[in-house]
Order: C-alpha cells, then sequence, then structure tokens
C-alpha cells in the first residue's frame, strides 16, 4: 500500500513502497502483449492530463498507460487554453476539478507545481516532471528495466551521466536508486553538477573513462541543448569529446554495460548512435516499460475509497 | 474478528486423491488432450492447476498446457474496497482460441471471481469451450455460476470461512473450517 494518494516525487519514498510500485508494474507488463490490451480496472475514472511543456514520449506513455487501464482521458495544453489569457494554474485546475475529475497528471516548469496542486485539490496527483526538480515515474521505470536484467538494484553501481544540475530524471534517480540500496555515481563537467549532491549520498566524478570501469548501467542524459548558450560548457564538440558515451569508451571496460537513455537522444552529442543501437542498449525497453510502470502508479492511486488526506 | 478452528475438512492425503480423481474427470469429459488446457487463477488456483497438469502427464504421457491468470483487474469491488490487492503476474503463453479451457481455483464462493475470470479469459480469445474445476465448493452463489469438477462439496454459513492451506506457499496441505462469527 502506497503512503500517500499522490505521486509527486521519490524523495522520502521507502524500499517497501518503491518495491510495491515495482512489482505491480512487472505484473502490468504483461497486459501490453496480449491481443486484447486493456483492462476494465479504472472504468469510470477521469484522468486529467495537463501538460504547461512540451513533451511526446511522457504524454503519450500515460495516455496510453490511461487507456490500457479503461480510464476516461482529457488533454490539456497550456499552449492553446485560457493560459494565454493569463489564467493562474490554480485557477485553471480549479475549474477542471469542478468538472468532477479523479486524477490530474501534471508536467509544468515551476519546481513544486505538483505539490502545489495536491494541496489545493482533492484530486490525486501524479508529477509528470516540475521543472529541475521531479520525475517521478521516469525513474521509476528506470528502475524496473534495470531490475528486469539484474533482477535486484542493491550491490548495482549505476552512473548517471551528463548534466545533472537541470536534471530532474536525474534527481528522481538518486532518490529511488539509494532508497534501493544501490550505489550511485554522478559524471559531467562541474559546471552541471550541484555543488554538495554528495550528501545525497552519490559519488561525483568529472572524468568518465574513471566512471565506465566501476558501472554496470550507464544512464545517459540528454544535453539540454538550450544551456550550451549560457556558457556553462564551451562547445558541443568539446562534450562530445570529454563526455560522450562511445564505442572506443565502452570497449575499454571489462564487461558489457547496460546503456540507459531517457531520451529524447542528441545521437552523436551524449550518445553515439552505436551505443544507441548496441545490444546492450535498453533504451527501447525503458520506453515499453514505461507504459506497464504507469499503469501500476494509476492502479495503486486510483482505487478504493479515499480513506486518508 | 477472532478466528476459531472448526474442523479440518481435508488433510495432506484426501487432497492428494482429489487432485488424482479430478485429473481423471477432466481428461474422461475431455476425451483426452484434445485441445485441452489448464488455467489456474493466482494464488492458490495456480500450484492447483500445476498439481492437475503433473497428474495428467503421469496419466497421459504427454504435457498439457498450463497457464496462470490474475483476476485482481477484473473484480467488481475496486471502486468499494479500502486496500488495493496486489497484482501478481499473469502468464498464458498460447493461444486459447478454440481450445477447451479448464478453470481452476481453490475455492467457490459467490463466483464472483470466476465472473471476473471469464471477463478476462475473454479478452484472451475465444475458447471453444470453458470448464471450471474447483477444489472445495462450500455454496453462497451470488451469480448463476456452477462447477463442472468439484474436489469436495462444503455446506457452509455465512459466519464460517474455508482456509485452504497448500504446501507450496503455506508449508502444508490442508483445508479447514473456521469459525469467523465472532
Amino acid at each position: 500500500m502506497l503512503k500517500s494518494r499522490h505521486l509527486l516525487g521519490l524523495d522520502g519514498m521507502e524500499k517497501p513502497e518503491i518495491e510495491l510500485l515495482l512489482n505491480t508494474a512487472r505484473s502490468f507488463r504483461e497486459i501490453l502483449d496480449r491481443p486484447i490490451k486493456r483492462v476494465p480496472t479504472l472504468q469510470g475514472k477521469t484522468v486529467v492530463n495537463l501538460f504547461y511543456e512540451p513533451s511526446t514520449r511522457t504524454r503519450i506513455s500515460f495516455e496510453l498507460a490511461e487507456k490500457r487501464m479503461s480510464a476516461d482521458i482529457v488533454n490539456f495544453s497550456a499552449g492553446t487554453s485560457s493560459v494565454k489569457k493569463g489564467e493562474s494554474l490554480i485557477d485553471t485546475v480549479k475549474n477542471i476539478e469542478a468538472m468532477k475529475i479523479d486524477m490530474v497528471v501534471v508536467r509544468h516548469s515551476s519546481p513544486g507545481a505538483a505539490h502545489l496542486l495536491s494541496q489545493v485539490l482533492d484530486a490525486n496527483i501524479i508529477n509528470a516532471g516540475d521543472g529541475g526538480h521531479e520525475h517521478p515515474t521516469q525513474a521509476l521505470l528506470d528502475m524496473m528495466t534495470i531490475r528486469e536484467r539484474f533482477g535486484n538494484l542493491a550491490k548495482l553501481t549505476i552512473g548517471l551521466i551528463g548534466d545533472i544540475s537541470h536534471s530532474r530524471v536525474a534527481l528522481s534517480n538518486i532518490f529511488g536508486l539509494k532508497a534501493m540500496g544501490a550505489r550511485v555515481l554522478v559524471c559531467g563537467p562541474s559546471t552541471l553538477i550541484p555543488r554538495g549532491i554528495e550528501r545525497l549520498g552519490v559519488e561525483v566524478f568529472h572524468n568518465i573513462d574513471e566512471v565506465i570501469p566501476q558501472v554496470d548501467v550507464l544512464n545517459i542524459l540528454r544535453l539540454q541543448l538550450e544551456r550550451q548558450k549560457s556558457g556553462l560548457f564551451p562547445s558541443l564538440r568539446e562534450y562530445h569529446n570529454f563526455f560522450g558515451i562511445t564505442r572506443e569508451r565502452l570497449e575499454r571496460a571489462e564487461k558489457p554495460i547496460l546503456i540507459m537513455h531517457p531520451g529524447p537522444m542528441n545521437r552523436g552529442l551524449e550518445i553515439s548512435s552505436h551505443v544507441a543501437d548496441s545490444e546492450h542498449s535498453v533504451i527501447l525497453e525503458q520506453v515499453t516499460n514505461g507504459i506497464a510502470l504507469r499503469m501500476a502508479v494509476l492502479y495503486l492511486l486510483a482505487g478504493g475509497k479515499s480513506e486518508i488526506h | 474478528m477472532t478466528e476459531n478452528f472448526k474442523a479440518q475438512i481435508l488433510n495432506k492425503s484426501d487432497m492428494g486423491r482429489i487432485i488424482t480423481r479430478l485429473a481423471h474427470e477432466i481428461l474422461e469429459k475431455n476425451r483426452g488432450l484434445e485441445k485441452l488446457v489448464l488455467i489456474g487463477l493466482r494464488t492458490r488456483g495456480a500450484y492447483l492447476a500445476e498439481r492437475i497438469s503433473h497428474k495428467i502427464q503421469e496419466i497421459e504421457g504427454r504435457e498439457v498446457p498450463t497457464g496462470f491468470l490474475d483476476v485482481t483487474l477484473y473484480r467488481d469491488d475496486f471502486r468499494t474496497r479500502l486496500k488495493q490487492p496486489s497484482v501478481e503476474v499473469t502468464n498464458i503463453p498460447f493461444a486459447i482460441d478454440e481450445e477447451n479451457i479448464v478453470l481452476i481455483d481453490d475455492v467457490l464462493y459467490t463466483g464472483r471471481t470466476i465472473r471476473a475470470a471469464l471477463d478476462a479469459l475473454m479478452d484472451f480469445g475465444r475458447p471453444a469451450r470453458i470448464y471450471l474445476a474447483i477444489l472445495v465448493d462450500r455454496g453462497h452463489r451470488e451469480l448463476p455460476i456452477k462447477a463442472d469438477f468439484v474436489g469436495k462439496n462444503i455446506p457452509t454459513s455465512f459466519g464460517e470461512e474455508i482456509k485452504v492451506k497448500l504446501q507450496e506457499i503455506d508449508g502444508e496441505d490442508s483445508v479447514n473450517l473456521i469459525d469467523i462469527s465472532n
């Protein structure tokens, strides 16, 4: 049983809850291979997908997960709504809630947006990314994918590579992986690694060739190209030379390393095409697992009568 | 609510004999293995399906396709229950179209689990027919559902419960009648 009726982040979530989410997702995975890929569980529940930021993968993944569970869906994008007329986030969602909805999946550029909604709404809130803060379902599907390969997360060493400062994927992964007992290394240019991140229990590296021999998994983060203009690193080419994951770099490792990327990929920049398409890459499995994981989140949050607030 | 032991209904050797009889009855009704598949309902029905499957293989010398189904997502009490039951893996690694399915569960009571299982199976295909095999039928049906193969009929009252224990998860084989009336 989850302690909260919302999924706002993995900060503070303990191992039994994460295990429940991952085990449930593993059971749901099979539904995606059935001739009729749909179960009736969420019939009569209405889910609003509230996306204030562009998203392809996460949005389609949530939408498919909701459909596979037979929920009714309303999609909302900030670009084509009254937000353009200046309506505030809270006013927008209060109006939507007045239309009798049950769950809200929210993506917003402000850290804490999902948390704010959980305080003003009765609906269950699922955080689909709030600024540079958290992206819990991405981290959970990453852990699900790693566990599928290794069976267990404890005793594994996972390297998070790239822009740690601006990455909600990295932060949620750190919280989740640490709770599950994994060793987490972060590696990137010093301008893209927040000071004091060691306090979250991770080890910091600036040389990718020191990281590769130690890890079982590399989770390669997307380089947010808009950051390059703000001068946090000199050039894309230099970034690729120092931090790009290439076949040559991986061949120096003694054992094969599982390659992950949350997408969208900049091929030839943070990851070479060869690595992205290699047999050790599970990037597309991450996408498939994402639907099962989000179905599990919907199931565990939506069921039953609300007993606690 | 306290649980009070009332009586043992089946012990280990009783259960072994029932499994053997059910295997024979299924083969007799189906006239052999032709188009026969077994599907056990999680949790305990799955272990019973495995046992019947082994027994059928002993008798016929051939394997019978055996799958496992979790019906949690098809239950009709999703909105009324407080706690979310955990969902186990459904594994039916064969097509069920035009097959003769034997659904297997431990206890038949209201019939609602079987209703959910029938709904779930229809999402996997169109079987030729579906039989129902049950270890214990305790009565009190709320839906028009009847078992084709019954291990033991045990008429019960509402204040009683049937507790099935299986070696695979409970460490012993037994069926007990429990008083839950106080």
